[in-house]
């Protein structure tokens, strides 16, 4: 079981001041953190990509690469790169390029992004959202198997022999299919016998058609079981008691729904809070959040588990106290109980 | 075809996503025949269909929506041009799109003050339209689910058409939830991303409170 975290690197601020908004801050922090995480032992931290004047991490590749050189053993991954608006040669060049500045730590987890932004801000067309990202997956698949390539599609200038180089360091260099709540992509995901992670706040039974559906359609494919693997990722915060955890998260989460839009313009209710850490949000005590964890192990087959430290761009205290107590009471535990 | 589970009748789902996988399965355990369509061929579903909602049946939308009893229409709200309306001459026609700028990016066709389903409406200007089903979330149309309880969740109804709205509000009783008819398309402005509706979930009392018809019961 491998065990980490995730950020996006928000720089939106509260009413009461305490949120860093200077986007050089939130880099170190995000750098520090990462640091902490690998001293604590945890496995990996990946990075969100958004283009908004909210959120400081456009490029991730460049924050992992500063986290490589600042830390010795945890696995450096984008989550997600939009690889849709990307090019795929240039994607795999970067991430060759951290494999060997990180000794073979860097993956790739490639998304057709919540957030749609980056389309009209590189040209492309929401329209062709899907077709995009299958095709530019299907390319960086090429390129990670071959170093010379061949190739034309609709969305990409023709390559004739083209080398793609440096090479990366790992063989394969890892590349994971994220999915949100759409049980096509996890066919997809199955079709190319990927490792699927899949991002959801809570309703882990929701999931399980999609785990199924993964496995048929890599069984379909002829992919081997035991070549497939499964991750998931979603918001946490890990506080001392239950009701502490969750009086401390409410105010920062509520009004981070608000400002994300994803409400229309409203905080988020107490009772809808309340009512999604009960159907799955790993919001509580160590041993609420490791139940939680289990759970997704148990019903979903997981063998990682992302949880997104400091949502919101959560006060750095908070982040601190939340990382600690995952590091020292979380993460230990579910080790164990997944070790036998 | 339209022969098994008559007393019911059929819900078609036009795509397959998040939300049209969920809202198929409620109707398939709501006693309705069930057929669902992306925008392509039967064939690059049928994986999807006989894992995700067994018992569905994976078809055209043509084919889909023509004994369709109800049809909902399940698509990408920037898709809904791409929905054929001369099929749906007649339909009673479920509109569970939201106008969602993050997901969607800006369409123009919705900058107005009317309600998404007004829009909508000009393009399937033959159907009887429905707006319902848009202010819950698609995890918790099964979570909240709960046939035949009493204070159970409850969800708002807007059509110019009142037999079709009548017709959905069986649908969505079936589903387990209290309908409430909120009045015509234009009152479906008041459960839209950004209202209090959208945004919390309402027993049948507290909804008509919300949408200003409990005057009744305040007199
Ligand atoms: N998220 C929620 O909880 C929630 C709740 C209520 C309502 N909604 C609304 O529901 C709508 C659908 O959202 P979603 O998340 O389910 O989208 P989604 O996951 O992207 O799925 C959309 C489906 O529609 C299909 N499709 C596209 N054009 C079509 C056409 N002309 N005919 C038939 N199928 C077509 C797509 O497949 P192909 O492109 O492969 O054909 C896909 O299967 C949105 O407007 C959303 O705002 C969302």
């Amino acid at each position: 079981m491998e065990i980490g975290i995730y950020s996006f690197g928000e720089v939106n601020q509260y009413s009461n001041g305490e949120a860093t908004t200077d986007v050089g801050k939130r880099l170190d922090g995000l750098v520090s953190l990462a640091r902490a995480a690998d001293e604590g032992g945890l496995d990996v931290v990946a990075l969100g990509e958004h283009h908004r004047p909210d959120f400081a991490v456009s490029a991730p590749e460049m924050v992992l690469a500063t986290m490589a050189a600042e830390t010795e053993r945890i696995r450096l991954t984008s989550g997600v790169t939009v690889l849709s608006s990307q090019d795929p040669v240039r994607v795999y060049q970067q991430y060759a390029t951290l494999d060997h500045l990180s000794h073979g730590r860097a993956e790739i987890v490639t998304g057709r992004g919540a957030f749609t932004e980056s389309f009209p801000l590189f040209g492309y067309d929401l329209n062709d959202y899907d077709e995009l990202y299958d095709e530019k997956l299907r390319l960086l698949l090429q390129i990670r198997e071959q170093e010379s390539v061949t190739w034309s599609g609709r969305h990409r200038p023709s390559l004739d022999a083209a080398s793609v180089t440096p090479r990366a360091a790992q063989s394969p260099l890892p590349v994971w299919v994220a999915i949100g709540g759409n049980p096509a992509s996890g066919v997809r995901a199955g079709t190319l016998g990927l490792p699927m992670l899949i991002g959801f706040f809570s309703g882990t039974e929701q999931f399980v058609p999609h785990v199924q559906l993964y496995r048929r359609a890599a069984e379909q494919a002829g992919h081997a079981p035991d070549a497939l693997r499964l991750g998931a990722s979603g918001h946490m915060f890990v506080g001392k008691t239950s009701q502490a955890a969750r009086d401390a998260f409410f105010p920062y989460y509520s009004d981070y729904i608000r400002q994300m839009g994803l409400t229309g313009g409203a905080p988020l209710p107490r009772r809808a809070f309340e009512q999604s850490i009960e159907r799955g949000l790993p919001v509580g005590s160590p041993q609420q959040v490791i139940d939680e964890i289990m759970k997704r192990v148990e019903l979903l087959g997981i063998t990682r588990w992302l949880g997104q430290i400091d949502v919101g761009n959560l006060p750095f205290g908070m982040v601190n106290d939340s990382i600690e107590l995952f590091m020292t009471e979380v993460a230990p535990v579910v080790r164990r109980e997944t070790a036998a | 075809m339209s022969t098994e589970n008559d007393s019911t009748g059929i819900v078609a789902v036009l795509g397959v996503g998040r939300v049209g996988t969920v809202v198929a399965r409620s109707a398939l355990r709501a006693g309705y025949s069930v057929n669902v369509a992306s925008s392509g061929g039967a064939d690059r579903i049928a994986l999807l269909v006989d894992v995700a909602i067994p018992g569905a049946r994976a078809t055209t939308a043509a084919d889909a929506v023509r004994d369709a009893d109800i049809v909902v229409v399940a698509v990408p709200l920037g898709k809904f041009r791409s929905v054929d309306p001369e099929m749906l001459v007649g339909k009673v026609v479920v509109d569970i799109m939201n106008y969602w700028p993050p997901v969607d990016g800006h369409l123009e066709d919705f900058d107005g003050d009317a309600s998404s389903s007004e829009v909508v409406a000009q393009h399937l200007g033959r159907s009887r339209l429905v707006k319902t089903l848009n202010h819950i979330g698609y995890h918790e149309l099964e979570q909240d689910a709960a046939p035949g309880a009493s204070q159970r969740r409850a969800l708002a109804v807007a059509s110019d058409d009142e037999d079709a709205a009548g017709q959905v509000a069986t649908m969505i009783d079936r589903f387990g939830f209290d309908p409430v008819i909120a009045g015509p398309l234009s009152a479906g402005r008041r459960f839209e991303p950004g209202t209090a509706i959208f945004n919390d979930a309402f027993t049948r009392s507290a909804l008509e409170a919300e949408l200003g018809l409990s005057a009744i019961a305040q007199a």
